[in-house]
C-alpha cells in the first residue's frame, strides 16, 4: 500500500514517475480522442486501427535492419505502425464506399487480416540472424519496464499534441459527430474532419502502443468516452471528462503498477477505466442504473397513490397492496381501509382536478396546454386561477 | 506428396479446414445481421475463459479449457447486453466496453499466476499452434486405412469435424427461419417466430464454433475466418444458399492455401524456416476478399448483379 501511495505522489523513483504522468497524458488524449468517436458511432473503428498498426512495426523493424541499423529504434517503429494502421483505414473506408459490405465487416475484415501479417512478419523477425528482436513482442500488450526518458519525451510529446489538436478542432469534429448533414450544411467539410478525426485516433493508437500494446490501446479509446457519456448530456462536456477519466485511469494505473512488479501496465490502466465505467453505469445522476430505479419508483408511488386516492374519493374498496401500502405509509389511509381526513381532502382535490381537466381539454384548444394532462400533473401547474375558476363556472352542478 | 507430407501437413491441413469452415458457416448469417464483430469479441474473452479454468481445474486438459472459454463467452454476450441495455449505449461501443476489459482482466490473471510454465501464454493464444497438430503415427497415404494408426490422429481433428458437423446440421435444419429472421426481422417476428432466440442460438453456435477453432488453431484465424470468406462471398452471389457454398469454398481454400504458403512459401525463395500459419491463412483469406471486391459480380451497393 506504502508503494502504491508513494508512486501515486511520484516519489517511487524516476522512472516510475515518467511512466505514470506519460500515461495519464497518454489517458487524455485518448479518452478525448476516442470520444468523437464514440460520438460518430465508429467506436470499433480504433479495433481496426489498432490491429493494423502491427504489420507496419514488423515492416519497419526488418527495413531498418536490413539498412543495418538496430531494429528498435522506436520513432522508426512508430512511423512504421502509423503508416500501416493508415493503410488499414484507408481499406476500411475502401469497402464501406466501393463494395456493400458494411462497417462491421469491413473493420473486421481489415482487423484480422492486418494482424495476421503482422504475426507473418514477427514469425519472419524470429527467424531472422540480424536484429535484436527481443521486446519486439512488447507491442502486442505493451511493455513499460523497458521504457527510456526518449520514449516517455516521444509519449508525452505526442499526446500533448494531440489534445492541442482536439482544442483546436473541437467545434467542427463536435458538429460532425452529432449530424452530419447538417455540419456539410454549414459548409463543413465533412469528409476532412473525419480524416483529421480519424487521424488523431491513429496518433494516440501509435503512441500508446509501448505503453499498454495494440491490443489494449482500444480500450482506452472506447471505456473512457462512455463512461463520460454517462454523466453529461453537452458533448464538450464529454470530451473532456472522457479526457480526464483517460488520464485518472492511467495516471493511477501506472503508479498500481509500479508498486507491484507482477502487476502488468496495460492491462491494469484498462482495468482502473472499466472500473470507473461500472461505477458510472451504476450510480451516474442522469443516465445510471440506480438512477433509473429510482425515478422509476418514484413515478409508480404518484401513480398508485393518484389511483388510490380516486378510489378512496368514489369510496371503492382498494385492493392494490402496493396502493394500499403508499396510502397507508402516507397517512391517507387508515389500516381498516377507510379513508383519513387528510385522505379525503386529498382525493376530493384530485377527482375535482380530474373533472377539471376534462372542461379543460374542452375548452382550451392550445394543445400545448392541454398536452400536459397525463392524469399526474396538478392542474394550478399548467392553467392561471383565473382560468381555473372559468373552468369551475362550467363545470356540471352535482346533485 | 508422399509419407512426409501426409505425416506433417495433411492434418493440420483438415483441421484448418474444419476449423475454418466451422467459422465460415456461422459468419454468413452474423454479416447480414451486421454483427460480424461477435466473433471478434468472443476470440477476445476466450483468454480469460481459459485462464480461470486453468486455475481452477489445474490442468491444461481440453474439456476444462474448452468450458471456461464458453462460459467467457456466455458471460460476455450477456454483459455486452446488459450494458447495452441498462446504458443505453450503442452495441459497437458496448462491445468495445466489454471484450476490451474482459481481455485485460484475462492478461492480467495470466502474468499473476504462473501460467506461462504451461503452455499457456498470449503469444500461444493468438497464434495456435496448427504446426504442431502433426500425425506421427502415419507413414503414407496407407495409413488412412490402417485402424491403429487412425486411432493417433490429433483429438483436435475429430473434435473439429465434430463441431463443424453439428453446426451445419443446426444451420440447415434451422435454414428457413434463420434466413428469415437474418433478412427481415420484422417480417419474422410477424410470422411468429422467435426472433430473439434465434439470434441467441446464432450465437451460442459461433461461440461454440470459436471456441473448438480457438482451441486448435489460435484466434486469429477465428476472427479471419468469421468474417472474410463470408464477406468475399456476399460480393459474389445474391442468393443466400450460394453465399453459404462460395463462403465455404473460399474458407477452406484459405486453409490450404495458407497453410502450404506458411509451410513452404519461405522454402521456395530461400528462406530456412516456416512462419506463422495462422497468420498466413489470415492474410491469404484477406488475399481472397480484396480480389472480390474488385472482380466479385455483386460487389456493387445497390446489390443488384452486373448483367443479372
Amino acid at each position: 500500500m506504502s508503494g502504491f501511495l508513494q508512486a501515486l505522489f511520484l516519489q517511487a523513483g524516476y522512472n516510475a514517475a515518467l511512466v505514470a504522468v506519460g500515461a495519464a497524458l497518454l489517458g487524455f488524449a485518448a479518452g478525448a480522442g476516442g470520444s468523437f468517436l464514440f460520438l460518430r458511432k465508429r467506436a470499433l473503428v480504433s479495433d481496426a486501427v489498432a490491429h493494423a498498426t502491427l504489420p507496419g512495426v514488423g515492416l519497419a523493424f526488418i527495413v531498418m535492419v536490413a539498412l543495418g541499423g538496430d531494429g528498435r529504434s522506436l520513432p522508426g517503429l512508430l512511423i512504421g505502425s502509423a503508416l500501416s494502421a493508415w493503410l488499414g483505414l484507408l481499406a476500411v473506408g475502401w469497402l464501406v464506399q466501393r463494395t456493400r459490405l458494411s462497417e462491421d465487416a469491413a473493420i473486421g475484415a481489415v482487423l484480422s487480416v492486418f494482424f495476421g501479417l503482422g504475426i507473418v512478419l514477427l514469425t519472419v523477425i524470429q527467424s531472422m540472424s540480424q536484429g535484436r528482436q527481443a521486446g519486439l513482442e512488447g507491442f502486442l500488450l505493451g511493455s513499460t519496464a523497458g521504457m527510456l526518458f526518449q520514449d516517455a519525451i516521444l509519449i508525452a510529446g505526442g499526446g500533448a499534441v494531440v489534445v492541442a489538436l482536439i482544442w483546436l478542432l473541437r467545434r467542427p469534429m463536435t458538429m460532425v459527430a452529432f449530424d452530419p448533414g447538417f455540419a456539410a450544411a454549414r459548409g463543413v467539410d465533412v469528409r476532412r474532419v473525419d480524416l483529421a478525426m480519424m487521424g488523431l485516433v491513429l496518433a494516440v493508437t501509435v503512441i500508446g502502443l509501448k505503453l499498454v500494446g495494440l491490443i489494449l490501446i482500444v480500450a482506452l479509446l472506447i471505456i473512457p468516452p462512455v463512461t463520460a457519456r454517462f454523466w453529461s448530456e453537452r458533448a464538450e462536456t464529454v470530451v473532456w471528462t472522457a479526457g480526464v477519466i483517460g488520464a485518472v485511469s492511467g495516471y493511477v494505473g501506472a503508479a498500481l503498477s509500479a508498486s507491484a512488479p507482477a502487476l502488468p501496465t496495460g492491462p491494469i490502466i484498462v482495468l482502473i477505466s472499466a472500473a470507473l465505467f461500472a461505477l458510472s453505469l451504476l450510480f451516474a445522476p442522469a443516465r445510471g442504473v440506480l438512477a433509473s430505479v429510482l425515478s422509476r419508483r418514484a413515478f409508480q408511488t404518484r401513480v398508485h397513490r393518484r389511483q388510490g386516492l380516486l378510489a378512496l374519493s368514489r369510496a371503492e374498496p382498494i385492493h392494490d397492496p402496493l396502493t394500499v401500502k403508499i396510502l397507508h405509509r402516507e397517512g391517507l389511509m387508515r389500516a381498516d381501509g377507510v379513508a383519513t381526513d387528510a385522505g379525503h381532502a386529498a382525493g376530493a382535490k384530485i377527482s375535482r382536478d380530474e373533472r377539471r381537466w376534462s372542461i379543460a381539454r374542452k375548452q382550451h384548444y392550445d394543445t400545448a396546454l392541454t398536452g400536459r394532462y397525463d392524469g399526474l400533473t396538478p392542474i394550478e401547474d399548467v392553467f392561471t386561477a383565473d382560468e381555473i375558476a372559468h373552468f369551475d363556472a362550467a363545470l356540471p352542478r352535482r346533485v | 506428396m508422399g509419407s512426409e507430407f501426409v505425416q506433417f501437413s495433411l492434418t493440420p491441413i483438415l483441421i484448418g479446414i474444419f476449423a475454418a469452415m466451422a467459422c465460415a458457416l456461422p459468419g454468413n448469417f452474423l454479416i447480414l445481421r451486421r454483427q460480424a464483430l461477435i466473433g471478434d469479441a468472443i476470440s477476445h474473452v476466450v483468454l480469460p475463459g481459459i485462464v480461470v479454468a486453468f486455475l481452477i481445474t489445474g490442468t491444461v486438459r481440453t474439456w476444462p479449457m474448452l468450458l471456461g472459454a464458453a462460459g467467457a463467452a456466455l458471460v460476455a454476450v450477456i454483459l455486452i447486453e446488459a450494458v447495452r441495455r441498462l446504458g443505453k449505449i450503442e452495441p459497437g461501443a458496448a462491445m468495445g466496453v466489454i471484450f476490451t476489459s474482459l481481455f485485460a482482466g484475462g492478461v492480467l490473471l495470466l502474468e499473476q499466476s504462473d501460467t506461462s510454465s504451461v503452455h499457456l501464454d498470449v503469444e500461444h493464444a493468438l497464434m495456435g499452434n496448427l504446426e504442431q497438430l502433426i500425425w506421427l503415427r502415419a507413414d503414407g497415404w496407407g495409413s488412412l486405412l490402417d485402424l491403429v494408426a487412425l486411432s493417433y490422429l490429433p483429438p483436435e481433428l475429430t473434435r473439429m469435424v465434430i463441431v463443424f458437423a453439428i453446426i451445419a446440421a443446426l444451420t440447415a435444419v434451422f435454414w428457413r427461419p434463420l434466413k428469415l429472421s437474418s433478412f427481415d426481422e420484422g417480417f419474422a417476428r410477424a410470422l411468429g417466430l422467435p426472433v430473439t432466440l434465434i439470434g441467441l442460438g446464432l450465437v451460442a453456435s459461433a461461440a461454440a464454433a470459436a471456441v473448438a477453432a480457438f482451441d486448435a488453431v489460435g484466434s486469429i484465424i477465428v476472427i479471419a475466418m468469421f468474417i472474410c470468406p463470408p464477406a468475399a462471398a456476399r460480393l459474389m452471389t445474391n442468393r443466400l444458399g450460394v453465399q453459404v457454398a462460395w463462403s465455404l469454398a473460399f474458407a477452406t481454400l484459405s486453409a490450404i492455401f495458407g497453410y502450404v504458403l506458411a509451410g513452404y512459401g519461405p522454402l521456395w525463395i530461400g528462406a530456412e524456416s516456416s512462419v506463422s500459419a495462422a497468420g498466413m491463412v489470415a492474410v491469404v483469406s484477406g488475399l481472397i476478399l480484396a480480389a472480390a471486391c474488385l472482380f466479385g459480380p455483386a460487389r456493387d451497393r445497390i446489390g443488384v448483379a452486373v448483367g443479372g
